[in-house]
């Protein structure tokens, strides 16, 4: 039986070679384990996301490895460091050109508040030109903490009532 | 030092209004603006120092007069060692200095900061525009009197500003003093943040 | 240059100057791309595929380090020398701290000082090994980035026992470092050097010789040594073609010139030279580290005379009154530093990476200038990029190894 939970699990009533079961836990299902990100790389967070892409940390474990650097072949825009005035209205082009469905997680201090950079330059947090989903913190945060950030993203699309807005985008 | 010796009296020699400034490590001269040119065109070519390592600006603050210095170090691939030339712009207000860009190439770039951060001209560089700021933007932020918070001014681009309603602000820290100034009370000096009831959200209290 | 885009019926020769024109793009390459190793913006005028005009929009990295120096002591400003850099951060650490010590004039012990020189040829390896890796992945080898980041991650296991982070360490202090080093960590960094030069080897068996390797880098993007001074290119860049500058033999620091090592200098200046020199750069670092350990002193790690500078033992801050003082000044006020103006630089990976310290006494400089490697290196894209093959391009940036965060600041 499906449950009344917030969040949509995957229940399945199998008959013979049918499965049933609802289209919001299946196109959630689909979307969570392949979160392709875009990696907006702008500083030292970039390094620990090249890194969480790594051999250590694998990133791949949570289908999560296809960084695709053209906007409009990925799911997840991974603001990695700092967001300066001059390239703001750059980061948010590149997240017009994201096809919808379209996450945003902001990694590390200066993509979510400015960071230490409290100065004329910086943008104090990519939130002002972009919706955020998740905000991670740390200077820069560990790959460990990027892969919770990704769970934790993938619990919130998880509870997405994906079906209903699956024409409208 | 014997080399510094000879430098500083060979230079002393070929240009008379030469004078010694002071410095915590390498020779250090303080040149008038309109002999800056010849004198790094004489330390180039007649005293080994092939490479522009670095050129840079001082701002001395409004209330100082001169008020802007332009400083480049030269250091010698050869000898290894370095130099460091002061000019003092003339003029106050619109400051410039002859664009060292027929010496070294390598000036053109450093000589686009020093006008993008300070609004030092330099006549003879070929495309003299801003570097670390975007085209457009109205001031000049090394200068004393540009705060580190900045000053309101509209995003690069006009389309993304509509979109999003994004403007640069100006981002004072909350609160402050931050770092004490000597010579003041600790009471008043300490830092500590002194206004804690002010956050984004809200009006900013009058300065 | 306005063309009719209308075709008339049957007119070749409008079709032909169309064509003409269509091959002439501008197009602007980045400042999001995979390829130009952060925030760089190329706008390239092409013809074909021929370069004709190559002009880097940088600054989109600019935070406002040298204004924010201005407003921070001389220890809160050490972390954000690390965020210059980033791929080697220790180095800038030490850079920084070497040049506000320099303006106080003093110096930090043997022990120290041989800390330091561990610290700084470590970092050197992991800035390397990203550049390769990035190189590497630039021209399409896609091993060698895996490669290179399990061998960094090695490295900031170290670097987490040595200072507290993984990267970003801001570990020297002005008169010291944050901590003494750890038990033990000595004889890791040994067995670190140890197995890390067959694997160096291994890493740089897959690009040395590699045909389609060479075909990509071999007389790409030459800088000639008349250029490349001219230019005010520093370090490897440099050094590929055929100047032999390297700051810790010409004008050693920090203890530079008790060790013994060669420094890489190629002869023809294309990339490939660059990507050599990286490579054996690595292997001399594994050789002064391994002289470091071997002669590692004892004594202080601090300098213990510089009152007013370097804060003292906790300990003795929580039971003296004057220790407590002396804290509670340096941390208010800033170290106390002299008057003066100081340049000071310092080999590191990207290049020779300068401070310039204008100070009018008290513990915040009144004008702190960072001479960027990167910044210079970059200066001469302009040149060397035109009549490259468009393709060539990326390979000329990833032998670069440059920075952004150290190029905008």
């Amino acid at each position: 039986m499906a449950s009344h939970h917030n969040e949509l699990s995957y229940d399945s009533k199998i008959e013979g070679d049918v499965v049933v079961s609802r289209l919001d836990a299946v196109i959630n299902w689909i979307r969570t384990n392949s979160v392709w990100p875009m990696p907006m790389g702008l500083a030292c967070c970039a390094i620990e996301l090249m890194g969480s892409g790594g051999s250590r940390f694998d990133i791949a474990r949570f289908g999560a490895e296809v960084m695709r650097f053209s906007p409009r072949q990925a799911d997840c825009m991974i603001v990695s460091g700092t967001v300066t005035y001059k390239m703001a209205p750059q980061v948010r082009r590149l997240y017009d050109q994201m096809p919808a469905p379209k996450w945003v997680i902001a990694m590390g201090a200066c993509a979510s508040s400015g960071g230490m950079y409290r100065s004329y330059a910086t943008l104090q947090g990519v939130d002002r030109i972009l919706p955020v989903d998740v905000y991670l913190s740390g200077c820069p945060p560990r790959p460990e903490a990027l892969l919770d950030a990704l769970v934790k993203l993938q619990q919130k699309i998880r509870r997405e009532p994906a079906a209903s807005r699956l024409f409208r985008a | 030092m014997p080399a510094t010796h000879d430098l500083a009296a060979a230079l002393a020699r070929k240009f008379p209004q030469v004078a010694p400034r002071a410095s915590t490590d390498w020779p250090a001269f303080n040149i008038p603006a309109d002999q800056a040119l010849t004198a790094l065109q004489w330390l180039r070519d007649e005293a080994g120092f092939d490479m522009l390592t670095d050129l840079t600006a001082i701002d001395w603050s409004a209330a100082a007069s001169p008020r802007f210095t332009v400083v480049w170090h030269l250091t010698s691939t050869s000898r290894f060692d370095c130099v460091r030339i002061a000019a003092a712009c003339a003029d106050d207000t619109s400051p410039s200095m002859p664009s060292a860009i027929a010496l070294w190439p390598s000036a053109n770039w450093h000589e686009r900061e020093a006008y993008d951060m300070f609004g030092i001209a330099f006549p003879g560089h070929p495309d003299l525009r801003r570097i670390l700021m975007w085209d457009g933007y109205p001031y000049h932020p090394l200068r004393k009197e540009f705060p580190l918070a900045g000053l309101d001014a509209p995003l690069p681009d006009a389309e993304v500003a509509e979109e999003t309603g994004a403007r640069v602000q100006a981002a004072p820290y909350m609160g402050g003093p931050f770092v004490a100034t000597p010579g003041e009370s600790a009471g008043v000096a300490e830092p500590c943040g002194r206004d804690q009831s002010w956050s984004e959200g809200k009006e900013k209290p009058a300065p | 240059m306005a063309v009719d885009y209308t075709f008339p019926e049957g007119s070749a020769r409008t079709a032909a100057a169309q064509q003409e024109a269509a091959e002439h793009m501008s197009i602007s390459m980045g400042p999001s791309h995979p390829s130009t190793h952060g925030v760089l913006r190329l706008q390239l005028d092409i013809d074909g595929e021929i370069v004709t005009r190559a002009d880097p929009v940088i600054g989109y990295l600019h935070r406002g380090d040298e204004k924010i120096a201005e407003n921070m002591t001389y220890n809160q400003f050490v972390p954000y020398t690390d965020r210059l850099d980033y791929l080697g951060p220790l180095s800038n650490n030490i850079a920084y701290a070497m040049a506000v010590e320099k303006l106080a004039g003093v110096e930090v012990p043997p022990r120290g000082q041989a800390t330091r020189v561990i610290a700084a040829e470590l970092s050197r390896i992991s800035s390397h090994l990203v550049g390769l890796g990035a190189f590497g992945i630039d021209v399409g080898a896609w091993t060698i980035f895996l490669y290179t980041f399990t061998e960094r991650e090695k490295l900031y296991r170290l670097f987490e026992e040595l200072t507290g982070a993984r990267f970003t360490t801001s570990y020297t202090r002005i008169g010291g470092a944050s901590r003494d080093i750890p038990e033990g960590w000595l004889g890791r960094v040994d067995a670190f050097c140890d197995q890390f030069l067959p694997i160096l080897d291994e890493i740089l068996g897959l690009l040395t010789r590699n045909r389609i390797f060479l075909d990509r880098t071999e007389g790409v993007g030459v800088i000639s040594r008349a250029d490349a001074i001219a230019y005010g290119l520093t370090g490897p860049n440099l050094r590929a073609s055929g100047v032999p500058l390297d700051l810790r033999k010409d004008r050693p620091y920090c203890g530079y010139e008790q060790y013994e090592f060669d420094v890489p200098v190629g002869t023809k200046g294309d990339s490939y030279d660059r990507y050599l020199c990286r490579g054996e750069e690595m292997k001399q670092s594994v050789r002064i580290i391994k002289q470091a350990v071997k002669a590692f002193p004892g004594g202080d790690w601090f300098a213990r005379d510089a009152r007013r500078i370097f804060a003292p033992p906790k300990d003795r801050v929580l039971t003296s009154i004057e220790e407590l003082i002396q804290n509670f000044m340096i941390v208010t006020e800033g170290p106390k530093m002299p008057p003066g103006e100081v340049y000071f630089e310092a080999e590191n990976p990207k290049g020779i990476l300068g401070f310039y310290v204008v100070s009018r006494g008290g513990g915040v400089p009144w004008r702190l200038k960072i001479r960027s490697p990167s910044f210079c290196n970059l200066s001469i894209l302009p040149k060397t990029c035109v009549g490259a093959m468009f393709t060539d391009i990326v390979a000329i940036l990833g032998s670069f190894d440059f920075v952004m965060g150290e190029c905008d600041r």
